[in-house]
């Protein structure tokens, strides 16, 4: 079975374009307007969206996430609103979605019930921030049996072993994280990100995308050259905290000024 | 070295630490195997945190509770007052072995932090310390304590602003400085090695305490109590004792000041098996999977995970756990206090507290409790709560 992910990614490379994933928060600034965003991101030209499962212990997320996760939670958003939230969009658009999720949540929901209510809602595919390669063999053979992308996360850090194993089990696409930290916007891209997707390209002919502090146009352009797709998470987020009140458009011209940066290679 | 122990543990982290923690497995493996390796650990032990700590017979706690024979374990007579610093010489020495320049931990009660200041002091690294803002408010002086030692202290003001949240924050800084940072973790908890690793470095308590009470009774004890915030104290008493079918072993959990989610901080009396900070165990959560708020008198107990190997001990049965309120708590510290002039840290008071439960129907047996630190961090809360 192909995904929504598999086929806009296949769409892309016919079309020799790159992808701009969008992250945002499922429930922030509630329910109801984060149904809005997405839609508004597929719209402006978001190829893929990434809809968060907010935590209370986000571990891996910088303040701007970390506050987009708080407000999320006040408004209920936890995992059964968000599938059904997922159930709106794709009543309304066939954008590719990607659940992106702390582990715990998925597991007091239960694995089983998580991946098959995941797939029913329209969701195409699962990132779980921290679910190692070592300990994630029963989670990939559930979600695929239910027909969902599961993408990994690579990093610098990771050895050449660990990347094999990372891109044995990513189906979709792979996320490389471009520098050692946490979720959050930076002015300059890492040094660490090209070799990191060079090291990836050699091992897959998965999709490549590159997140973590990318933030800007130039940041987009800098990479258009070394990866498939590149995400952008807080810049969103952070558009969304400062127009809590009509942020889908705000959402929206972002993604039309950040694709610029696709352009201009 | 799989890193389960039965169902729980495990390694669940984000994949840029993932390598950092197999190359902290392959150091720690090394280092444990090499004997001058463990000679430096046994000399700082010995001259610089003062073990071994006395087992001492409680004569007038035990007169005072009944018939049975109740014996301390003094580590609140280490160096920097609890059984923390035994981890912190290890791992230190361990961070300095890998070239680390920086050591970062987080700290509840706050006498993590002083060991963790204090072996930074010593080795010469370079040390932040995160705190939750409850925290440090009701710990001041050890706030201070690690500033004086030389410590950045950085307050975290997330959630309910307590230990849950300083490991979290914590944890980003590893995941930022991971180059050059070591994160000296202080209980056993976190992803594998850690709750193997800081358990190794405190089975020296239980190793010292099977000895003595020998030497001193003949035979070995009935009953070991010991509190479990994350755990580091009771499992460096009981893993000595696991094979010895005679001696029964409990943990005591912070009960705080109910039984609702929120009130109390007894993971095995309303958690249920989840992932937070790295490993697989029980969890205080809510229905969505969200971790739990909590609560207890003692900053140190004051966690909503508890380490894995317990969680294993606990569905096993080889360990009982039970929970004693914040007031049961307060009222064992006076006790011990007036009885025996020792003034026992208030997560210890929680294991004392269960001992004066159990003593008076424990004609002729044998307990043996380990006093994990000294009360003199709580004076605040004590002068505070027990308006003497």
């Amino acid at each position: 079975m192909v995904t929504r992910i598999e086929q806009r990614w296949a769409q892309l490379r016919s079309q020799k374009e790159k992808a701009l994933i969008a992250f945002v928060m499922a429930g922030d600034p509630d329910l109801p307007k984060s149904g809005e965003i997405v839609l508004a991101l597929a719209a402006a030209g978001a190829d893929i969206v990434e809809l968060g499962i907010p935590f209370s212990e986000p571990i891996l997320d910088g303040p701007v996430i970390q506050r987009a996760g708080e407000r999320a939670v006040r408004k209920g958003a936890f995992v059964p609103a968000i599938l059904d939230l997922v159930k709106d969009i794709r009543r309304q658009s066939e954008v590719p979605l990607l659940l992106f999720s702390y582990l715990n949540p998925i597991l007091r929901y239960g694995v089983g019930r998580f991946a098959a209510d995941a797939v029913t809602s329209g969701a195409d595919g699962v990132l779980v921030t921290d679910l190692s390669v070592e300990e994630a063999g029963p989670y990939v053979a559930t979600m695929r049996l239910a027909g969902l992308d599961t993408v990994f996360l690579a990093a610098p850090t990771s050895t050449d072993e660990r990347l094999r194993r990372i891109v044995e089990l990513s189906t979709g696409f792979v996320y490389a994280i471009s520098r050692v930290g946490t979720t959050g916007s930076r002015d300059t891209l890492s040094s660490a990100v090209a070799p990191l997707l060079s090291r990836l390209r050699q091992i897959t002919s998965l999709p490549l995308a590159a997140g973590v502090g990318i933030s800007r146009p130039e940041h987009l352009a800098a990479l258009a050259p070394l990866a498939d797709g590149v995400v952008v998470g807080s810049a969103l987020v952070r558009c969304i905290e400062e127009h809590p009140g009509d942020p889908a458009p705000h959402v929206a011209a972002l993604v039309r000024s950040l694709r610029q940066g696709f352009a201009v290679q | 070295m799989g890193g389960r122990f039965g169902r729980f543990g495990g390694r669940f982290a984000p994949e840029t630490l993932m390598h950092p923690l197999e190359e902290l497995e392959q150091a720690y493996i090394q280092a444990r195997s090499d004997p001058e390796f463990q000679r430096r650990l046994d000399t700082l032990l010995r001259d610089y945190a003062g073990r071994p700590t006395p087992l001492y017979l409680a004569t007038h706690l035990s007169e005072h509770l009944g018939s049975a024979r109740i014996y301390l374990k003094r580590e609140d007579l280490l160096h920097t007052g609890a059984h923390k610093i035994n981890n912190c010489l290890g791992q230190a020495l361990l961070a300095r072995r890998m070239g680390k320049q920086r050591l970062i931990a987080e700290t509840g009660a706050g006498q993590h932090g002083v060991a963790t200041a204090t072996v930074a002091a010593l080795m010469g690294f370079q040390c932040t310390i995160y705190m939750g803002e409850e925290d440090m408010a009701r710990q001041r002086l050890n706030v201070f304590r690690m500033r004086l030692l030389g410590a950045e202290v950085v307050p975290v003001r997330a959630g309910s602003r307590t230990l849950k949240e300083a490991i979290s924050e914590t944890m980003r800084d590893w995941v930022t400085n991971v180059e050059n940072t070591y994160y000296l973790l202080g209980s056993v908890l976190g992803p594998h090695p850690y709750p193997l690793m800081v358990r190794d470095f405190q089975t020296v308590i239980g190793k010292e305490a099977r000895q003595q009470i020998l030497a001193a009774e003949g035979r070995l004890p009935d009953l070991l109590l010991a509190c479990v915030g994350g755990g580091s104290n009771a499992m460096g008493l009981f893993y000595e004792f696991l094979n010895d079918e005679s001696v029964a072993m409990v943990g005591i959990e912070g009960g705080g000041r109910g039984a609702r989610l929120g009130e109390h901080s007894a993971r095995f009396h309303g958690g249920s098996p989840g992932v937070l900070h790295g490993t697989y165990t029980y969890v205080l959560q809510d229905k969505m999977g969200q971790i739990s708020t909590t609560h207890s008198v003692s900053a140190g107990l004051d966690y909503a995970a508890v380490g894995p190997e317990h969680a294993m001990f606990f569905e096993s049965g080889r360990v009982e756990y039970t929970c004693r309120s914040d007031t049961e708590a307060l009222e064992a510290c006076r006790m011990l206090s007036r009885l025996e002039g020792i003034i026992p840290a208030l997560e210890s008071a929680h294991a004392v507290a269960e001992a004066a439960l159990r003593a008076p129907s424990a004609a002729g047996q044998i307990f043996l409790i380990n006093l994990s630190g000294r009360g003199d961090k709580d004076m605040e809360i004590l002068e505070r709560e027990l308006q003497l």
